[in-house]
């Protein structure tokens, strides 16, 4: 069913245009996603906030927090010794045992080979963000040679980003485009899909956005760069997991979801955990389906678990700032 | 070759979707135990239940003229909570001089916004002691300490605060009219909303200048009773609320009292009817407002996965004892299975058990009674054909318990589809076009609320500009306010309970 | 004046009568400010004002005197808090209505005491905080009400869903009357953020201290910042750089000269200001019935009306 918007129209944004990839033949897979009711989505969300975690269910999802987490640096004055510093709290969180590593850390491109030495013999993988992160606006080219060199020096996956603008202005088959083209260059490399969710100015974008990342090849869709506010919300990550959990029943296939950006807190990472387990279930209580984007939440997570080992408050002059 | 194979079509419409229905079978989704919810019950050790609770009349509590009692129990554990007096009919009698009174001496006296401030008070005390009337709420009655919490007592106390505000405004709100009271009303409230029906009795009454007596629910009188004990706090004048409690017969006996200007009843059809003769030929003012069978439309274009969360919560929320909740849904034919898909997807999320744990979503039966009524109609379900699905909840041993059911296959003329359940039950019927949704959704005797769920704003109102029924919800359900005005078309009743219109009911007006 | 106890003036901050000389207390003597953004400040260009005593004694305490910068700061802090304050559902507003409520009940005696030294007698003072506290009642209780009494369903000839609904204007300027200087302040400020607008004040030059004691219950009452600022000093000075200033959406005059009146609404022309000039006796004040209408909130809604198809 070929879609009717334009593709490589004029409009938009400059540079290069990724070859049109499209479905079988030549032919565009249906971009058709249900409408999402505003005030609805975000009552069900916030319903779920009030899910009341207690004793072994708050340390098993702490624990299980702590396991999904990238730490991430992306800041123009990253350094080696940043990144260094980063990579040991992600091997080695914590003294006890019981506390596992983190999934990844998240990186630019130049900072992957340190990250990369840093985090030897461990199972933490290296993500980097590319495509020209964050805004996307460079040409193709420059975009998928960036992709290239990420993997080049090492990166186990690639954070990508969406092209925004094709997507405000319904150029639906371009933005399936660009993540096929990527998708491509990635080649075995697990890709995420940033839709930066802040920017696209409603959930009916979002959505239509998840599926078309979905459809392009994305094994994981992720909210936001982390740039801009808003970035990750708990009806925002419903959305999308609504979306993952239609497109696994129409495919078959388990695609991932990465809310990344303001999730500061252990009570807010649970309440993703919550969102997880009641709309997708077990297969995606997991590393493998499941990331948080974040830096500071994994202190206030150690400490909550510190909390409920001890039964004191914790301050935080008791957990390392790396 | 066919012009089919040369143009590289894809495969035939029906092998598609055979692959698609085979594809769906072999995937689900897993609601296991990678992480479980831990018990997280609201402390409620802090609560002490009396005993024996008295009758509250002419500001004092007393013994019931029979000296009789009757047990209130738990329904999530069959335990005894406590003794309430069982009011007779000389207890009647003097409930309903001591609000002729109170209103003589008292109520009609006031300065109207003297009488707003003293539903301030009400409104605000129980703002203060809202976790001890949730705890409460759901040990009486058996509803999810989430609910009593988060809407019955908030709800009740936003009812105060907004009729409080008319008290000294009714001369605005029927302008050249000459609002006045009626003198001393009768109210019966039913067991589903305790506090809330309370609230939703007295507020208005009270601001419009009445005086009250109330009988609270057999199964459910201790948050009416706590209420008195805190409009006696209030300091409110002796006689303006009363409190009788009892069953069949006490609400009988104070409808059908001489000295009651004003009859309000909310529970079933049935008992309303029987009200409604009983009053033949009086001069008492009286409003009903009894059951439902509520239709709720979902088009192809609804906010699907908002829709879901609409239905479930709109037969589900407080176990379907809700006169207005959704429990038909009429499905546009082309999506049926996809919903029903998501629906039992997310039935299969939904916790039963501990009404005092705060992850509960669906607590227990009211009683005994109520959950004998609910399976016979479910079985009645089954041998008429229905398809039934329940969700795979652990049924607790001690306590009355139904899982959240789906009937599929349903059609008009099944009693499932014509008979208020009033329980967890929903059933599942199709429809093609909107005029033919409009049809099923108007063909019952009720007409108390309905929903409509579609993305198109003009076809939400032309459905809603056709359906009959006092309550229309578009892309939501089960939403109250104080401002908005509540009540049935047909034999769902009469009279509205919110809003400025609501006022309507307590006055007498030129 | 003889000196007692070591040089001490008698202090009318302090409770002398019957109390033994030793026992005198040296009182902490109030900087009295203005209520702007949720702050309490003194004037941006440091002036004040000595405001006499009513009973004559030397009078002690500094008044700001606003200037117009302090009105510009004013304007933009009521603007910031517009937004949010008509963003808030009805039965919210009503909430914070009440809450003031109670801390004027609680501040009684203080209101009072305030009334008096600005020139009331004690019988009067105390009828006048009564009237102002069942005020602030009357309209918590509108705050959710007057939608139903001014919307409309309008049953236009056509499948059309036509209805019509009140919304708040924004940024109202207001020069409160002279007196009475507490009910007549209240009175003129409460349908105006009932209704979901904000407000600049300037406050009774003859009493501006009871006004700012006003100011302390808004702070307590959950009011959010910005929703309410007072001034205090000269209105001569202050209002006609209000009655230009493009940002406010309408003005509310009590009690102000006529020529004085007329130059504001010439200047409030530039940019279409809904005017509204009013002289109250102060007797009129106490009029519950006609002060508690909601023709009072009418002068501040705008009225929006929509249209949307019925059909399939």
């Amino acid at each position: 069913m070929a879609h009717g918007n334009g593709n490589g129209s004029g409009s938009g944004n400059g540079g290069e245009k990724a070859a049109p990839v499209g479905g079988r033949g030549g032919r565009y897979p249906s971009f058709e996603a249900p409408t999402v009711d505003k005030v609805m989505v975000e009552e069900r969300a916030a319903a779920l906030g009030k899910r009341s975690l207690k004793k072994q269910t708050k340390v098993a999802g702490l624990k299980l927090a702590i396991s999904m987490m990238d730490l991430t640096t992306l800041e123009g004055k990253d350094s080696a010794g940043k990144v260094r510093q980063m990579a040991q709290k992600a091997r080695s969180p914590s003294a006890d045992p019981s506390v596992p590593p983190c999934a990844a850390v998240c990186v630019y491109p130049n900072l992957v080979p340190v990250a990369k030495r840093a985090l030897e013999g461990s199972t933490v993988k290296v993500a980097s963000v590319s495509t020209a992160f964050p805004s996307g606006l460079s040409p193709l080219s420059i975009k998928l040679a960036d992709v290239r060199q990420a993997i080049e020096l090492g990166a186990d996956e690639i954070d990508m980003v969406i092209d925004r603008g094709a997507m405000l202005s319904g150029e639906y088959n371009a933005v399936f485009d660009e993540i096929a083209a990527t998708k491509e260059a990635c080649g075995e490399v697990h890709l995420k899909v940033i839709l930066e969710t802040g920017e696209l100015g409603s959930y009916d974008v979002v959505r239509k956005a998840s599926q078309i990342a979905m459809l392009a090849g994305g094994d994981f869709i992720k909210t936001s760069t982390g740039k801009i506010v808003p970035a990750a919300t708990p009806p925002v990550t419903l959305v999308m997991l609504e979306a993952i959990r239609d497109y696994y029943y129409a495919t078959g296939k388990r695609i991932g979801m990465k809310p990344a950006g303001g999730i500061r807190t252990a009570k807010q990472a649970l309440h993703y955990l919550v969102m997880v387990k009641e709309t997708l279930g077990d297969a995606w209580l997991n590393n493998e389906m499941f990331r948080f984007g974040a830096s500071t939440l994994l202190n206030d997570v150690l400490m909550q678990l510190e909390k409920e080992r001890t039964g004191a408050y914790q301050g935080g002059d008791y957990f390392s700032k790396d | 070759m066919s012009t089919k194979e040369i143009a590289g079509a894809s495969p035939p419409k029906e092998a598609k979707a055979e692959a698609k229905r085979a594809a769906s079978k072999a995937v689900g989704m897993a609601f296991g135990d990678a992480w479980t919810y831990a018990p997280a019950p609201e402390a409620s050790d802090h609560i002490k239940l009396q005993p024996r609770y008295e009758l509250f009349l002419g500001g004092t509590w007393r013994a019931p003229e029979s000296k009789a009692y009757f047990d209130t129990v738990n329904p999530a554990t069959e335990e005894k909570l406590a003794e309430v007096a069982e009011a007779s009919a000389k207890d009647v009698d003097l409930a309903v001089q001591a609000a002729r009174t109170g209103y003589e001496k008292y109520w009609s006296k006031l300065r109207p916004l003297d009488r707003g401030k003293y539903l301030f008070r009400i409104a605000r005390a129980l703002q203060e002691k809202a976790r001890e009337f949730a705890i409460v709420e759901t040990m009486d009655g058996g509803k999810p300490i989430k609910e009593s919490r988060d809407v019955d007592v908030p709800l009740a106390a936003a009812h105060f605060f907004y009729y409080a505000g008319w008290a000294d405004k009714l001369e605005h709100a029927f302008p050249g009219r000459n609002p006045r009271a009626l003198g001393v009303a009768g109210q019966v409230i039913p067991w589903n909303f305790p506090l809330l029906m309370a609230a939703w009795k007295l507020a208005p009454a009270l601001a419009a200048g009445n005086t009250c007596v109330l009988k609270p629910a057999e199964t459910t009188p201790l948050t009416a009773l706590m209420l008195a004990k805190l409009i006696e706090e209030a300091d409110l004048p002796p006689g303006v609320v009363n409190i009788v409690t009892g069953a069949g017969a006490t609400g009988a006996a104070l409808v059908g009292h001489p000295g009651v200007d004003k009859v309000a009843f909310t529970g079933s059809t049935d008992v309303g009817k029987k009200i409604q003769r009983a009053l033949a030929g009086t001069k008492k003012k009286l409003t009903l407002e009894l059951g439902g069978k509520a239709a709720n439309i979902i088009f192809a274009d609804a906010p699907l996965d908002q829709a879901v969360e609409g239905i479930i919560g709109g037969i589900f929320f407080n176990q379907g004892h809700v006169c207005c909740a959704g429990s038909r849904l009429l499905v546009e034919e082309g999506i049926h299975d996809v919903l029903m898909r998501k629906l039992k997807d997310r039935m299969a999320t939904i916790r039963l058990g501990d009404p005092l744990d705060k992850n509960t979503d669906i607590g227990a039966i009211n009683s005994r009674m109520q959950l004998d009524k609910i399976r016979e109609l479910v079985a009645a379900g089954e041998k008429e054909g229905a398809s039934r699905f329940s969700a795979p909840c652990a049924i607790p041993e001690r306590g009355y318990w139904f899982a959240p059911t789906l009937f599929t296959g349903v059609s008009q003329s099944h009693r499932i589809a014509r008979e208020e359940i009033f329980g967890p039950v929903l059933s599942v019927l199709t429809f093609r076009t909107p005029e033919e949704a409009v049809e099923k959704a108007n063909n019952t005797m009720y007409g108390l609320s309905a929903g409509i769920w579609t993305d198109k704003g003009s076809k939400s109102f032309w459905v809603a500009q056709r359906l009959k029924a006092g309550v229309i919800w578009a892309n939501t359900f089960n939403k109250f306010d104080p401002s908005s005005p509540f009540g049935g078309y047909k034999e769902s009743g009469f009279g509205r309970e919110g809003g400025r219109q609501g006022l309507l009911s307590y006055l007498e007006v030129d | 004046m003889a000196a007692k106890n070591g040089g001490l003036k008698a202090d009318e901050n302090v409770k002398t009568e019957g109390a033994p000389a030793e026992a005198m207390r040296l009182s902490v003597r109030k900087a009295y400010k203005m209520y702007v953004g949720g702050a309490f400040i003194r004037s941006e260009s440091g002036r004040v004002t000595q405001v006499a005593e009513a009973s004559g004694s030397e009078s002690r305490e500094n008044i700001p005197r606003a200037s117009r910068k302090d009105g510009r700061d004013a304007v933009v802090a009521a603007r910031g808090a517009w937004d949010g304050w008509s963003g808030r559902t009805g039965y919210n507003r009503g909430q914070i209505l009440y809450r003031l409520a109670e801390m004027l009940d609680a501040r009684a005696e203080e209101l009072t005491a305030s009334l008096v030294r600005g020139g009331l007698d004690e019988k009067s003072a105390q009828a006048e905080v009564a009237a102002t506290i069942d005020r602030v009642i009357a309209y918590a209780g509108w705050t959710d009400k007057y939608q139903s009494l001014f919307s409309s369903l309008n049953p236009v000839a056509g499948p059309h869903f036509n209805f019509t609904v009140p919304e708040s204007m924004g940024v109202v300027a207001v020069v409160a009357p002279a007196r009475p200087a507490l009910l007549g302040l209240v009175g003129a400020i409460l349908p105006i953020i009932a209704s979901g607008n904000t407000c600049v004040v300037l406050a009774s030059e003859a009493d501006p201290r009871t006004a700012l004691t006003f100011g302390e219950c808004l702070a307590t009452s959950d009011l959010p910042s910005g929703v309410v600022n007072l001034l205090t000093g000269s209105v001569a000075e202050v209002l006609p750089h209000l009655a230009k200033h493009m940002e406010i959406a309408a003005l509310d005059l009590h009690g102000v000269d006529a020529a004085v009146s007329r130059a504001a609404e010439e200047q409030g022309a530039a940019n279409v200001k809904r005017v509204r000039v009013r002289t109250l006796g102060e007797a009129e004040w106490f009029d519950a019935a006609a002060t508690e209408s909601p023709r009072w909130i009418e002068r501040f809604v705008e009225l929006k009306t929509i249209w949307h198809p019925a059909g399939q």
